[in-house]
Formats: C-alpha cells, structure tokens, sequence
C-alpha cells in the first residue's frame, strides 16, 4: 500500500475511534443528576450492552458481506435473527413459561448460540451443497427461511398459554433501553472469543473477497473458511438478537459506511472503523435520543429508517451501474 | 507435467467432460479448443481443482489436484476464470498483491513488493497501479488478473478465455505476453480459446475438444485443418498456409 493510503487509514480510523471514545462518555455523563456511583453503575451496564452489539453487529455483517460477496445482504436477510427469535419462543412453548425460567439465563443463552450453530450450519450445508456457487439461490432461500422462522414463532406465540407468553415477551422484546444484564458478560465473552477464532484469519478473509474460485486459486481452502466463518456469523447474530433483538438495517449502514471511509479493503483496516462507526451510531444516538429528545421514538426506528435509506441508495447505485 | 487421467465430470445426464485422458508436458504454450459447450472451462477447472471431478484423476508433478493442500498447490498452478468479479474496492497493486499470498500468507516483504511491481510492468499498467478496478477499461481489468497469476509465478498458469471482451490489439498483446511466459523455462501456459486463428498462431500445441472427448492434439500445422472446420466446429471454410502458418477463412 502506498504511504499516503496508509496514513489516510490510519487518520481514519482514529478519527472514529476517537468519536466512539467521545460518544460512550457522553453516554456516560450527558444529563446526569444524582450521585455518580449509581449514575456510573447503571449506564455503565447498558454501555456495556451497546458496545457488545455494536462490535457483534458490526463484524457479522461485514463478515457475512465477504461470504457472500455482495453488500446488500446482511444476517437479517438470511433469517438468522428470526431463527434466534424461533428457538427462543420453541423453548419457552416446550419448557413452559416456569421451565424456562428456572434454567440459568446464561445457560440457556450459551444453548440458544449452540443451537443457532447448528441450524444455520445445517442451512448453510443444505444450500452450498455441491459446487456452491449459487449465491443467489442462497439468499433467497434465506428470505424465505426468515418468513417461515417468523411465521411459525407467532404461530406458537398464539397457541402457547397466555402466561407463558408473558415470559417469553420479556425476553424476546430486548431493545436498546431494556437489556438483560445476565447476558451481557456471556455475549461479550462470546464475541471476544469469536474476534480470538479471526484475528489469525484475516489475511485468508481478505483474499475471500476475491470469490471463491479466486481464493481457491490462492491456495486457500474456501469451503473450510466459509463454514468456519459463517458458524462465527452464527455466534455473533445471538449474541446481539439476545441483547436487544432484531436490527434489520444497523449492520448494512455501519457496514457500508466503513467501506466508504476506509481507503482499503484489508479486513484488518475495515472491522475496526466498522465497529467504531456502530459504537457512535449507537451510544451517540442512544444519547441524542434520551437527553435530547426525551425518549421520544425508539433508536431502532432511527436506525432502520437511516439504513433503509441508505439500503435503497446503495440497490439504486448497484442498479445503475 | 499436467496428467490428466480418465477425467470425467457430469450435470445430470449430460457429460460435459467425458473420460478425457491427457498429458501435458511441462514448457510452452497449449491452447484447448472446441465449440462451445465442448467443456473447456469444465476441463480447465477441474485441472484448477476450481471443480471437483466425478471420476478420474489430475496430476500436476505427481501431486493429485483433489488431495493436495491447497497453498501447496497455489505455488505451482495459478489459475484465472472468465468472469473476475470483485466487489471489495481494491487497486491494481492490491489485486496483483494478492497473487504473492501463496508465497507470503498475506505478509508481503520487500521481495514480493519487487515481484508485484514487476508484474504490474510486465502488462503494462505501471501508469495505472493506483487506480482502482473499477477505474479499469475491460482491456486493463483483464490485464491486471493476468499479472495477478504472473506475480503468483506458479510452473502451470491456467487461463480460460483471457481474450473475451478484448479488442484485437490487447488481444494481441496478451497473446505475446503469454508466449512469453511460456518461453521462460520450466513455465506452462494453458489457455482456453474460442478463436482458432490465435490458436494456430500463438500456440505450441493445440488439444481440441468435442463433446466432452478429446478430438484433436498436436502442434496447429497437424491439428487444424479442414476436417477439424468441418467435423469439430460445423463449418465451411478453407485452411491456408501463409509463412508457415494456418489461417483459417469462412465461407460466407
């Protein structure tokens, strides 16, 4: 790389880093009353959880968008979140509201990621069976998958006893104000884990975004790559579904963002902007949101009403060229 | 040497590759030919190890293409599809970059920045190393996939139809350029071609395929004649010899 496309990078990148440092402190400090410790205490938690989906969201998007090759498509698009939401609402069904309960929420969690492996990478098997250069085949059995997930969740949503639905509700209606504090040491562990798998792979996923007849040609085992990578996609779409639930459009606005400020296409220099770019969009809208506007409007209607935007722009400008 | 033995690859009832034994000997320029839907890109991929064969075997210097590791591999078969579709923004210089992976496993040293730049000289796209692919004319794009398996610097390049999408005279220039590679020792270049004059002109020795079998092989003076228009590729046409070298002309 060239000195100057270097340097531009790296301005780049502690720019936004710089900015997601600021916006988590004034998530931290911005209107505070009461004493510190508590103030600290209790945002410090929902901080913790913010910061955990930004840095999952952001890297299973980008993640997937190499996979896949394409920059439309993002783990939501595959269903992946919806089949979260299913096996979430199969077992409180199958255990009953009581049942569920009892089982340690960490346990249960750790079980969810499991099964969420599992199933996708049954999927995953199902459709790159063969040559697997069919991508788009892929996506749209994937569109489909998440109607059939959601489908067959309000299904069992309307048969299940009213009271377990209660339970089930407080758990599946995570959002950016209500996190379970339970879970977010385990999906920060397990995103940390994930980011440990990755880090010494980086160089292959880079050469991935070649395709994979180009990869191959390279010397890189793409299939092994892809299942590898796709099970930590898994990992990292409970981790964030569980803490605040479905985010249709965030993954694809920070995702593409990055790509846009960052002057290369080494991994290595995109995931850190990404997840700097979604740590500011969240705490810093989360703040904006809750000092400024008083709660007025969910951030995740923000959220997806920006990215869909901006998804629309980017499926025009494809369209065009 | 390439071996290829008893190779056989089929989608559902047709066979697009059927039991093709072949044996290319390490040094110069092979063209494979045929009309299409002979299977030459199958042929070509399954020696890339790009697809998987359902029978046979493919040898490059005693290691089988199914079982050996893949950076293994990487060293000494380099190997560039029709369609070279990226959607990363990448520079030619990252592009071309890519081919020293093989070598250096995504840390490049001074040495691979030298080899890198030499490709990038060899197809001439100095002027436009820090441009970006999607900057590229079709003509540039195409070559700078070229210097990519040049800067790979594997024994057996493997290219399938490098010339779609060029005009005559990168067309031409390409076609020098792999002679040239197949001129430097210990180097093969396999090239699948739809157009039987550049074969005849450019290539050692010509393989052609009809129907998934191998109808034709040899130096182009034995390979392309009249039979091969008329049996092989349906046409009527007459075969002339100027300075020794075919040329092949339609009727109309």
């Amino acid at each position: 790389m060239p000195p100057d496309r270097a340097r531009a990078v790296r301005l780049t990148t502690g720019i936004v880093l710089l900015l997601a440092l600021l916006s988590a402190a004034a998530f931290m400090t911005v209107g505070a009353r009461g004493p510190w410790s508590f103030v600290l205490a209790h945002r410090g938690i929902r901080l913790a959880a913010l910061i955990t989906v930004a840095y999952a969201i952001a890297l299973s998007t980008v993640l997937f968008q190499t996979l896949t090759g394409n920059r439309i498509l993002t783990p939501a698009v595959m269903g992946f979140d919806a089949l979260f939401l299913l096996l979430q609402t199969t077992l409180v069904a199958a255990l009953g509201g009581a049942g569920a309960g009892a089982i340690d929420p960490r346990l249960l969690f750790a079980g969810e990621c499991l099964a969420m492996v599992g199933l996708s990478g049954l999927l995953f098997r199902l459709l790159f069976r063969g040559e697997g250069r069919n991508l788009p085949l892929v996506v749209l059995a994937g569109l489909l998958f998440g109607a059939l997930f959601r489908s067959l969740s309000s299904f069992l949503q309307r048969v299940m006893d009213p009271n377990d639905f209660l339970v089930l509700q407080g758990r599946t209606f995570a959002s950016f104000n209500v996190v379970d504090p339970a879970l977010i040491g385990v999906a920060a562990l397990m995103s940390l884990a994930v980011t440990a798998m990755l880090l010494p792979r980086l160089a292959e996923l880079d050469v991935l975004t070649l395709g994979r007849d180009g990869a191959t040609g390279l010397g890189v085992d793409a299939a092994r790559l892809s299942t590898l990578v796709f099970a930590l996609v898994a990992i990292l779409v409970s981790a964030s579904t569980a803490l605040v639930g479905p985010t249709t459009f965030f993954g694809l606005l920070v995702a593409n963002l990055a790509y846009l400020l960052v002057p290369s296409a080494r991994h290595a220099d995109v995931l850190p902007v990404a997840v700097g770019l979604a740590v500011i969009t969240l705490t810093g809208g989360q703040m904006l949101l809750e000092r400024l506007l008083g709660f007025g409007t969910a951030l995740s209607i923000v959220i997806d009403f920006v990215g869909g935007v901006t998804f629309l722009l980017i499926l025009f400008r494809t369209g065009r060229r | 040497m390439i071996e290829i033995d008893r190779v056989s690859k089929r989608y559902g009832d047709a066979a697009v590759v059927d039991d093709v034994s072949l044996t290319i000997p390490a040094g110069g320029v092979v063209a494979i030919v045929g009309p299409n839907g002979a299977g030459k890109s199958t042929l070509l991929s399954i020696v890339g190890r790009l697809i998987k064969a359902d029978a046979g075997r493919v040898r490059i210097d005693d290691l089988d293409v199914a079982t050996t590791p893949g950076r293994e591999l990487a060293r000494r078969l380099s190997v560039m599809r029709q369609e070279n579709h990226v959607v990363a923004r990448l520079t030619v210089r990252d592009l071309i970059a890519f081919g020293r992976f093989p070598h250096n496993r995504g840390r490049p040293n001074r040495d691979d920045a030298d080899r890198v730049a030499e490709a990038i000289a060899f197809v001439g796209l100095t002027a436009e190393a820090d441009r970006f692919l999607d900057q590229l004319s079709g003509g540039q794009r195409q070559r700078a996939f070229v210097a990519m398996t040049l800067a790979q610097d594997a024994d057996y390049a493997l290219f399938d139809e490098p010339l779609n999408n060029l005009d005559i005279h990168h067309a031409v220039a390409l076609m020098r350029l792999f002679r040239r590679m197949g001129e430097q020792p210990g180097k093969t270049v396999v090239i699948v071609l739809h157009d039987l004059n550049v074969a005849a002109t450019y290539a050692d020795r010509v393989v052609v395929l009809k129907n998934g079998r191998v109808a034709g092989d040899g130096p182009p003076a034995e390979v392309i004649d009249q039979r091969l228009l008329s049996e092989v590729f349906r046409v009527d046409g007459d075969v002339l010899e100027i300075d020794g070298r075919r040329v092949i002309t339609v009727a109309r």
